[in-house]
């Protein structure tokens, strides 16, 4: 299988690995307990929040409240300020965003809560006076993600950080950096967020673990409820084997990164090119927008993304569309929508993306396998 | 040679897919999504639900075939959905699984076959093919309790040689005794009854929150005229009923006509029911073309026996049915179907009866 989908998931990393494998043997204690082998478990959990924290270059180790992932970070986040906001319960977001966060501010809706979704151009991006023009001293939290999961497209962050700021300086600013952070530098500096969620799976750690930057003073109302664990947070025991994992891989994620970025870089752009030479006719989304280098969003006009996965998989191919259900039936993507691209144009639209196992020729090989099964359907 | 197999998540079309593979096929496996709820999410209950596609999925793994789930939401609300509701507006009675099968299975799917790398399309049907030197021969099931033949009418050559249709060649107690022993989890799964897209609740329900001109309120009155009462729209009706009419009444009557323009259902007496022949559209021959003989059997609804008639063109491109003996309940919607034996010749849909 030539694996072209590092943007669903992306393989373990071998530290990842190595770091867990005790805590499914010996070290197995619940780490909220009295007796050694607690203690064990407690000392592994608080080393792992130690590291993560100066990896995103947070203050203090509690800013880093641990969770089942990045879709419950950003519940955590999103939900959490608003319920907690008192008078300030407003919530402004993109359209673009992950379902996490969409669908968060959607459940606020039902509470009452006013919601602002601010569009995207033709490109992906956002017009940042726009979105700051929406927020408001009532906003409790702006939530505007790093880059998108389906395009690549990425956000200024530090730019938005300040001018969401500059509106409304109670307003929290939390950012989705789930995509970004394998290749992009995501730290409290360069983001500028008030909070940052990361889910371990995306950059070779486990799945169902994640984690939520926020500092100790930002009042969050808890999604989850039960023993209060991670500061009241985020009840439930945690999970350590999975945390440590997810920890050594951000280490080694952050060691790589430069270097990541450049390999995965020219091997996406090699794709590109090589697709464009094959296939003239192939459309890349928002090639002139600021992009996730690991990111190639693209249509082939006439053949609907439906049949050329399915024809791309039977050929050994693993790519994907942005947004399936969970039935595997590809949805019409509310992301492209946003984008103002029509809805046939948009059911022709595929997801390639690379990772930090991708072989040096898996774009050009890409390329030229996809460009074969184009032809084929021609 | 590669075999596209339409897996629903019961027993047949698991069977179909498991005996594509004995027969030396590489073998794909796929669940329409055909309807969704509100949510966007697949139907939790009846035919090609969440736990259907789920059991096709768990089926196909166990076989170890690549499963996939193809959205056909639009064109199945607009080719059939959105049909059902205007032929129940129009005072008809519709049978979607043959809209289906006509409009999104067979026509659609079947393209999508060639363009997904597949040779030969599969489904669970009851029902066989048989090849000759006179071309392709649509038969009846082996399994006569079963037999799904008269909803694959509207077949032709091209498609029948695009077509396999593994379950018909078996009864269904081997379908079950061949999913058992290879230890299919559908191997026990009750056959699925309701219409796929209504799922729990009645259709009429369904069609009076989804197609309100459908259940317009209007006349329940006698062949003479008599107004007996107000019904509470004419899908509540069919050609032939004489059960559930609202009213209590001396003798037996049976609802004669439906006037979809005036919302006027019509009671009259069995003799006045009594069609002796009807008029059909949308007429397709399995051979490609109108037998020699024009004494044929001929099947008015899915679960009657055929009946033997002669077909002769009508005007345009529509035939006439001239029954052998006046049938009741020809009802106008329904599909009529040509047998030779247990063999198909073709069909079309009843656009009115002839008294």
């Amino acid at each position: 299988m030539l694996y072209l989908d590092h943007a669903a998931t992306t393989e373990v990393r071998p530290e990842t690995r190595a770091a867990i494998a005790p805590f499914l043997g010996d070290l197995f204690g619940n780490p909220s307990g009295i007796h050694a082998t607690s203690r064990q478990a407690k000392n592994a959990l608080e080393t792992a929040r130690e590291q993560a924290a100066e990896l995103i270059g947070a203050a203090h180790p509690l800013e880093v409240v641990f969770t089942g992932g990045g879709t419950e970070a950003d519940n955590l986040a999103v939900v959490g300020a608003a319920l907690a906001g008192g008078d300030r319960r407003a919530v402004v977001t993109t359209a673009v965003e992950h379902e996490a966060v969409l669908e968060s501010v959607a459940f606020l809706e039902t509470l009452g809560c006013r919601v602002d979704r601010v569009g995207v151009d033709r490109s992906g991006q956002l017009d940042i006076n726009d979105l700051a023009g929406r927020v408001r001293a009532d906003t409790a939290v702006v939530s505007v993600m790093a880059a998108n999961n389906e395009t690549g497209v990425r956000f200024p962050l530090a730019e938005i950080a300040a001018a969401v700021k500059e509106a409304s300086p109670a307003t929290l600013f939390h950012t989705d950096a789930v995509q970004a952070f394998i290749s992009e530098d995501v730290t409290v500096t360069s983001t500028g967020a008030d909070m940052i969620s990361l889910a371990g799976h995306k950059f070779g750690g486990p799945k169902g673990v994640g984690l939520l930057y926020v500092p100790r003073e930002v009042e969050l109302e808890p999604v989850i409820h039960g023993g209060g664990q991670e500061l009241g947070r985020r009840s439930g025991t945690h999970n350590v084997a999975g945390i440590v994992g997810m920890v050594a891989a951000m280490e080694a994620t952050v060691a790589d990164r430069a270097a990541t970025r450049e390999r995965v870089g020219k091997i996406r752009n090699l794709f590109e090119a090589s697709l464009r030479a094959a296939v003239p006719t192939v459309a890349i989304t928002a090639a002139d927008a600021p992009r996730l280098v690991q990111h190639s969003h693209f249509r082939v006009p006439g053949i609907a993304a439906e049949t050329l996965l399915i024809r791309l998989d039977q050929a050994g191919i693993g790519a994907a569309a942005g947004s399936a259900c969970s039935s595997g039936a590809i949805e019409v993507s509310h992301v492209l929508a946003a984008m103002g691209i029509d809805e046939v144009a948009a059911g022709e639209c595929v997801r390639v993306s690379f990772g930090w196992s991708s072989g040096t020729d898996d774009g050009r090989e890409a390329a030229e396998r996809i460009a074969a099964v184009v032809r084929e359907l021609r | 040679m590669k075999a596209l197999v339409a897996m629903s998540g019961g027993v047949d079309s698991s069977v179909a897919a498991a005996l594509m593979l004995e027969q030396g096929y590489e073998v794909v496996g796929v669940t329409l999504k055909q309807w969704e709820g509100v949510d966007g999410q697949m139907p939790l209950a009846g035919c090609c639900t969440v736990s259907d596609s789920e059991d096709a999925r768990r089926v196909a793994a166990q076989l170890d075939i690549p499963y996939y789930v193809l959205d056909y939401v639009d064109e199945f609300t607009e080719k059939v959905v959105d049909h059902f509701g205007e032929m129940y507006a129009a005072g008809k009675t519709p049978n979607p699984c043959i809209e289906c099968n006509r409009r999104v299975r067979f026509s659609v799917l079947l393209e999508r076959t060639v363009a997904l790398g597949c040779d030969v399309l599969v489904t669970g049907h009851h029902a066989r093919i048989r090849h000759d030197d006179d071309g392709y021969h649509l038969i009846k099931a082996v399994d006569g309790t079963k037999d799904q033949s008269y909803v694959l009418h509207m077949l032709g050559q091209a498609d029948l040689a695009r077509v396999r249709l593994p379950i018909g060649e078996m009864p269904k107690t081997k379908v079950r005794e061949y999913a058992a022993a290879m230890g299919l989890r559908t191997a026990a799964k009750p056959d699925s009854q309701d219409l796929c897209f209504v799922g729990e609740g009645s259709y009429r329900d369904f069609i009076r929150s989804r197609f309100p001109d459908a259940a317009r309120p209007g006349p329940l009155v006698m062949s003479d005229g008599t107004v007996l009462a107000e019904h509470d729209g004419t899908i509540d009706f069919t050609i032939g009923q004489r059960k559930g009419l609202g009213v209590a009444l001396g003798e037996r009557r049976y609802v004669v006509d439906i006037d979809a323009t005036t919302a006027t259902v019509t009671l009259g007496t069995r003799e006045e029911l009594l069609a002796v022949g009807c008029v059909l559209d949308q007429v397709s021959f399995v051979a490609g073309s109108h037998p020699t003989t024009p004494e044929v059997d001929v099947k008015i609804r899915y679960r009657s026996p055929a009946v033997p008639a002669r077909i002769e063109p009508d005007t345009g491109k529509n035939w006439r049915i001239l029954f052998a003996e006046p049938q009741v309940a020809v009802a106008p919607g329904q599909s009529a179907v040509f047998y030779c034996g247990d063999e198909v010749l073709g069909g079309g849909v009843i656009s009115e009866a002839v008294r």
